[in-house]
């Protein structure tokens, strides 16, 4: 923990800060939930969330308790049937960010979120894709929010749910044109230590470190040979009204920070 | 005027619900029909196929109830808290019993629901492209475009026995409507064999004819409609009460353990004596904590008559 935040709080408010600029949002279960709405409140007052229960523009007066809250209903743009959403929305190509959380990614941020283990009999059985592969597929680009450590950063993930970069960018760029993915992939994976984006060759690379945070521990948190940009720059710490929506609006109880 | 379908809970699951269903309780967190759950469960019903894109609560306590031998879904967990202990107990330890599992994604699950209302052979969808998880699941197969211009994934169609629903309001034939998240309860009673809707409050037939933009389901494909207020505790119904988070939250360490759970079942299932008992051992306060913190009505709008 650094001195007057915790590393959950500097996770979200790097996550939300990535956002500036984007349109239109399909905010994935859990993490992302309380940085896009973070976003909404502070760098992209504009942004629209979608939600997957079927909303589009919603304008949530509290942090939804999950992504079918009825603050997401009260005020939105549009409720529509999931048909409509999957269908309209996220295939015909409107989401410029699918915003995801993760158990397990690998270095091309090729994502899990089905088992640890064997699929048949998993040492942990989590919940599964939602609707994160179609997500990955058909987002214009993905972002992703998770914990980072020897256990969710891995070379090999025991399960693909959601594609990332495959085995490499060219490999990957050739499959999503052949197959008329509308999607680009990942491009930017926030932790609780740092922020990565993806190189050239599709492979995730630190860019930025969070306050406090050495590069050796990050190095000790990855479980692979991590690439490193040549100047890694430093996560400018929380604002303190970044720090109030989190804990006065968004997540009075700490649910996500704690 | 039609005939009347209102019935029982009690009635409308012996009749309608028999063992060795494909049972489909949706509402997508919205709308869940916890109270026709946990009359299959009172019933004991046995060898259910479950069939649901988000098992939620509802799904661990019927698989904890022992009726279900098989889950059909595409996301499994506590939404917004944690995961479903007695399901996961069953499939990485298969205890006390396996259960099979057939997964898909969210889409997957809305397009085979589709496909099955819409008497199709199969839904095509841009998904599961370089993922595992057509392994995991044979049924998810890749199929050429008969145009010649590519490849997409299709699901097969999912056609339950039996389809509940849970609504804000429906006539006494079964013309049912909904306001908040309309989830894809739409395409599971199209594609059901037989449909229960579960309603808070029973209404003429001029009040949905007053405002048909807001039905999602005709009377045509109902078979029973049960009158049971607050049927969807713990989860919600948009204007009328909220997720009960706190019971949500309450889950997580009963779910952990077995013994827990059976004896939540006795309190709460086998020993109350359907829903207007649970609510009143639930307790008005907490019922009322429940009410929304205010009031959002939308505007109306005028159809018109034509004569």
């Amino acid at each position: 923990m650094t001195e007057g935040y915790s590393k959950s709080e500097m996770m979200i408010v790097a996550a939300a800060r990535e956002l500036a600029g984007q349109r239109v949002c399909f905010v994935g279960v859990g993490l992302p939930n309380i940085a896009v709405n973070l976003a909404q409140r502070t760098i992209a007052p504009d942004l629209e969330l979608v939600y997957e229960a079927g909303v589009f523009g919603a304008r949530p007066a509290r942090l939804p308790l999950s992504i079918g809250d009825p603050t997401i209903v009260t005020g939105a743009t549009a409720v529509t049937s999931m048909w409509d959403l999957f269908s309209l929305y996220l295939q015909g190509g409107l989401i410029d960010v699918g915003f995801l959380g993760a158990a397990q990614i690998d270095r091309f941020g090729n994502i899990n979120t089905t088992v640890i283990g064997p699929y048949d009999r998993p040492t942990t059985r989590l919940p599964g894709s939602g609707g994160a592969c179609e997500i990955a597929i058909n987002a214009r680009q993905v972002f992703v929010i998770m914990h980072q450590s020897r256990r969710s950063f891995v070379e090999r993930i025991d399960f693909r749910t959601s594609p990332g970069n495959l085995g490499g960018a060219e490999n990957a760029a050739r499959i999503r044109h052949e197959q008329g993915w509308l999607g680009r992939g990942p491009s930017v994976v926030v932790t609780d230590l740092a922020i990565y984006h993806f190189d050239d060759a599709g492979e995730m690379r630190l860019d930025s470190l969070h306050p406090g945070v050495s590069l050796d521990q990050v190095r000790e948190s990855v479980g692979w040979e991590v690439r490193v940009a040549a100047d890694v720059r430093a996560t400018p710490e929380p604002t303190a009204e970044e720090l109030r929506l989190i804990r006065v609006e968004l997540d009075p109880e700490g649910a996500y920070t704690t | 005027m039609s005939t009347s379908k209102v019935t029982t809970m009690r009635d409308a699951i012996a009749e309608l619900v028999h063992d060795g269903d494909t049972v489909a309780i949706e509402g997508f967190t919205h709308l869940i029909c916890f109270a026709a759950g946990h009359e299959i469960i009172r019933q004991r019903k046995r060898d259910l196929t479950l069939a649901r894109l988000t098992p939620d609560l509802i799904y661990d306590q019927m698989v904890a109830g022992g009726v279900a031998r098989k889950l059909i879904f595409s996301w499994l967990g506590n939404p917004g808290v944690g995961s479903l202990g007695a399901i996961r107990r069953r499939i990485e330890s298969a205890d006390p019993a396996p259960l099979e599992v057939e997964e898909y994604s969210h889409f997957g699950m809305v397009g085979r629901y589709t496909a099955g209302a819409a008497n199709l052979p199969f839904y095509p969808l841009r998904s599961y492209f370089e993922t595992d998880l057509p392994v995991a699941n044979p049924l998810i197969r890749p199929i050429e475009s008969p145009y010649g211009d590519g490849t997409v994934y299709a699901v097969p169609p999912l056609k339950p026995d039996v389809t509940i629903v849970h609504a804000q309001r429906a006539d006494a034939s079964g013309d049912t409507q909904v306001w908040g998240l309309l989830g894809c309860q739409k395409e599971a009673a199209f594609a059901a064999r037989r449909v229960i809707v579960v309603v808070e409050e029973l209404v003429p037939e001029s009040v949905i004819r007053a405002d048909p933009n807001r039905t999602i389901l005709p009377g045509l494909i109902v078979d029973a409609v049960v009158v049971e207020p607050y049927g969807a505790h713990p989860s919600y119904v948009q204007g009328a009460y909220d997720r009960d988070n706190p019971f949500y939250i309450a889950w997580d360490p009963i779910t952990r353990d077995e013994s827990a759970i059976q004896q939540w079942l006795r309190d709460w299932v086998y020993d109350v004596d359907g829903r207007p008992a649970y609510i009143d051992k639930l307790g008005a306060d907490r019922v009322a904590s429940l009410r929304p913190s205010g009031t959002a009505p939308s505007g109306s709008v005028d159809y018109g008559a034509y004569r």
